[in-house]
């Protein structure tokens, strides 16, 4: 696919990954659409804002060449606009989800029941309501939530949730079983829907880094970067060479360090507790050199508008990478039980399949996708610093099931830890911190990174007075929350924590 | 399996032998595995709830469970039912949509409970604060005995945390059993 074929009005936003903009008309917003799908690329987000310009509603599609921000602006009173999702059925969630914050409506759209908005809010459409929404209202219920039935003999429902039996964020799972047998799993999330999206625009754009970097805690350096992407390029910052470099060296640390989180606990799921006590222990020694090296064990604060918090010194370097030799030696022999292990392959191989062409078809995305043979992983197909110098590599399986998510994420982990290596042993000097000099008119950013579940999405547009006018902040797991739905179908109801940890997907980063 | 074991002998048992930089944090950490231990006898049961917390606190939480700080060594255990638990360790500020869910759980609670809020945004709201979608800080909602602040606090802080609450409550000096 080539730009020039969609016949738009595209500008270039300054980011190192290709950003472009374009105002579309209705038939404009159909047309990307479906150009976009004949193409194989991708829907990534769907959002709405209003404010001085008026209404509008906002997607961005993912394509080869880079992404496009397209924006079609509403007339005063119009609250409709044409429905994606027959082209891209991932847009259904995030269309009920801009209804309900938004006041916009998707013209024509299968499913039109609310989603974050649970019937508490003393506000309708808290996003589109000028000055701030009245506060929390008490005392009322939540309304009753018209899930779909299954009906049939011997079919009876499971609810689970929203306080889950282990430590693990709150979300509603309603499970429609026969004997052990999953038939249907329907899922219903915002429960910690805490209002990030209008508590932006209460914060000044150069400290609204820190809410980023609370939109999902273990995502942190993720956001962080998207959004101090999102206002450089809405400010045209460049940034300082050896900062890029301490971003993705933070964003490689993130990675592996969820990677180990993730291998012990699917250990511990299949009833094999000693892949939990090895796998939380390289964690902890990893998380302890982060808190050295970055200032915090998650590395939250880290990233800042303009580069970074503070340099890394000599030493520290020098620590992490003996630190990469060690954890390589470890995790290759824990791999190697893991892969040996016959209760651990038993419990893993097969279960939870999604196929390669039904992740193509639901645009399963980031690291469960590459699982399940979607080669898509921005770190590989965008030239920017530093991984165009280092020339990540993309991991891919094909099985789809839990047993090629474990093995994704080993082979992940040995690709990040060479890149951390590479990152420290070619570290540039110089600066790490720019000015970001606010524009005095208004303007917009985008910022794109491949975070360790999958991409993250900033979108960013300051006012003329330099207030946050709007943030959008999309999570990959929006994309995969309803493909493991699908994955589960068939498996029986003990499989479904080993199923949902296998794709360890974000509720705080979808509920916002 | 003996691959297995061969891995288990390996590695050792990090609780004990702290490596030279982390020898104040060890020490600390047995200081108050002993002092729990004084003071529960037995065991102590916590029900977890995320209140609407962005899973830092959530990863320290599970944190504590690893060999380090080999949490469950001590008898203190986290539970799948509030009705089974001594302790409430609630993180987040509480969304709205988490409220009746949360003083729910509080409610089968057996008495006496002890609450402690974890977390900056549990403490006093956070950088989230309070909204149209959020009640800020835990004890807008259910009465809290303790306060952990930070954003997460480290596993060192939670365990410190927890022993405060326990010690600052009167039924505290709980006989063995």
């Amino acid at each position: 696919m080539r730009f020039a074929e969609l016949h738009l009005d595209l500008q270039r936003l300054s980011a190192p990954l290709p950003i472009w903009h374009a105002r579309v008309d209705r038939a404009g917003w159909i047309a990307v659409a479906a150009q976009v799908a004949q193409a194989r690329g991708r829907l990534l987000s769907v959002w709405g804002r209003s404010g001085s310009t008026g209404p509008s509603v906002c997607a961005a599609f993912a394509t080869p060449e880079g992404l496009v921000w397209a924006e079609l602006p509403l007339a005063g009173a119009e609250d409709r606009y044409p429905d994606l999702s027959d082209t891209f059925a991932c847009a259904t969630r995030m269309q009920r989800s801009l209804a309900d914050l938004g006041g916009l409506h998707a013209d024509h759209a299968n499913d039109r029941r609310p989603w974050l908005d649970h019937g508490l809010w003393a506000t309708a459409a808290p996003l589109a309501t000028a000055g701030a929404p009245a506060g929390a209202a008490a005392g009322t219920l939540p309304a009753d939530y018209p899930f779909v039935r299954v009906e049939g003999d011997g079919v009876h429902e499971i609810a689970v949730g929203p306080v889950h039996a282990g430590i693990i964020e709150p979300g509603h799972f309603r499970f429609s079983v026969v004997g052990e047998k999953v038939l249907r799993l329907e899922q219903h999330l915002g429960y910690v829907h805490k209002g990030i999206e209008r508590r932006f625009t209460e914060l000044a754009p150069l400290q609204a880094y820190r809410l980023a970097g609370r939109v999902s805690g273990d995502m942190t350096v993720a956001y962080a970067w998207a959004y101090a992407m999102a206002l450089e390029s809405a400010c045209g910052t460049s940034v300082p060479e050896r900062a890029e470099w301490l971003r993705a060296l933070m964003l490689e640390r993130e990675r592996v360090a969820n990677h180990l989180g993730d291998l012990g606990a699917l250990g511990n799921d299949a009833a094999l507790a000693f892949g939990l006590a090895q796998f939380s222990r390289l964690r902890e020694d990893w998380q302890r050199l982060s808190q050295r090296a970055f200032g915090h064990r998650f590395m939250m604060d880290a990233v800042v508008p303009g580069g970074v918090a503070g340099d890394l010194s000599l030493s520290l370097r020098d620590e992490q990478r003996r630190q990469c030799d060690e954890l390589e030696r470890e995790v290759r022999r824990l791999r190697h039980i893991y892969d040996e292990h016959a209760g651990l392959q038993d419990r893993f191989m097969g279960t939870g399949r999604v196929t390669p062409e039904l992740a193509a078809r639901l645009g399963l995305a980031g690291m469960a996708g590459r699982a399940s043979g979607q080669a898509v992983d921005l770190r590989h197909d965008h030239d920017w610093q530093p991984y165009r110098a280092l020339q990540a590599r993309i991991a891919t399986q094909q099985g789809g099931d839990v047993a090629a998510r474990v093995a994704l994420r080993f082979d992940e982990l040995a690709e990040s830890l060479r890149l951390i290596r590479e990152l420290c042993a070619r570290l540039p000097e110089g600066g790490v911190a720019a000015v970001v000099q606010l524009p005095g008119h208004a303007v917009q950013g985008a910022g794109w990174v491949e975070g360790w579940r999958g991409e993250v999405l900033v979108a960013l547009s300051l006012g003329a007075e330099g207030r946050i006018e709007r943030c959008h902040a999309h999570d990959p797991s929006w994309q995969n929350w309803p493909v493991l739905e699908h994955a589960v179908i068939g498996n029986i109801v003990p499989d479904f924590p080993l199923i949902n940890k296998s794709f360890n997907l974000s509720y705080s980063g979808v509920d916002l | 399996m003996w691959q297995i074991l061969r891995q288990i002998v390996r590695t050792g048992i990090v609780t004990e032998p702290p490596p030279a930089l982390d020898a104040a944090l060890k020490d600390e950490v047995r200081r108050i595995h002993d002092e729990l231990l004084a003071i529960l006898g037995s065991a102590l049961a916590i029900r977890q709830v995320d209140a609407g917390s962005c899973n830092g606190c959530e990863l320290e939480i599970h944190a504590l469970n690893n060999p380090y700080y080999n949490i469950e060594g001590l008898g203190i255990h986290f539970v799948a039912s509030p009705r089974h638990a001594d302790m409430l360790l609630v993180t987040g500020p509480v969304s709205r949509h988490m409220e009746e869910a949360l003083r729910r759980t509080y409610d089968a609670t057996p008495q006496p409970r002890l609450v402690v809020a974890l977390g900056d945004c549990a403490c006093d709201g956070g950088i989230f604060g309070e909204s149209y979608a959020s009640c800020g800080r835990v004890s807008n909602v259910i009465p809290v005995d303790a306060v952990v602040p930070g954003c997460p606090p480290p596993p060192l802080e939670i365990l410190r945390g927890i022993l405060a609450a326990v010690k600052m409550n009167p039924r505290g000096g709980r006989q063995a059993g």
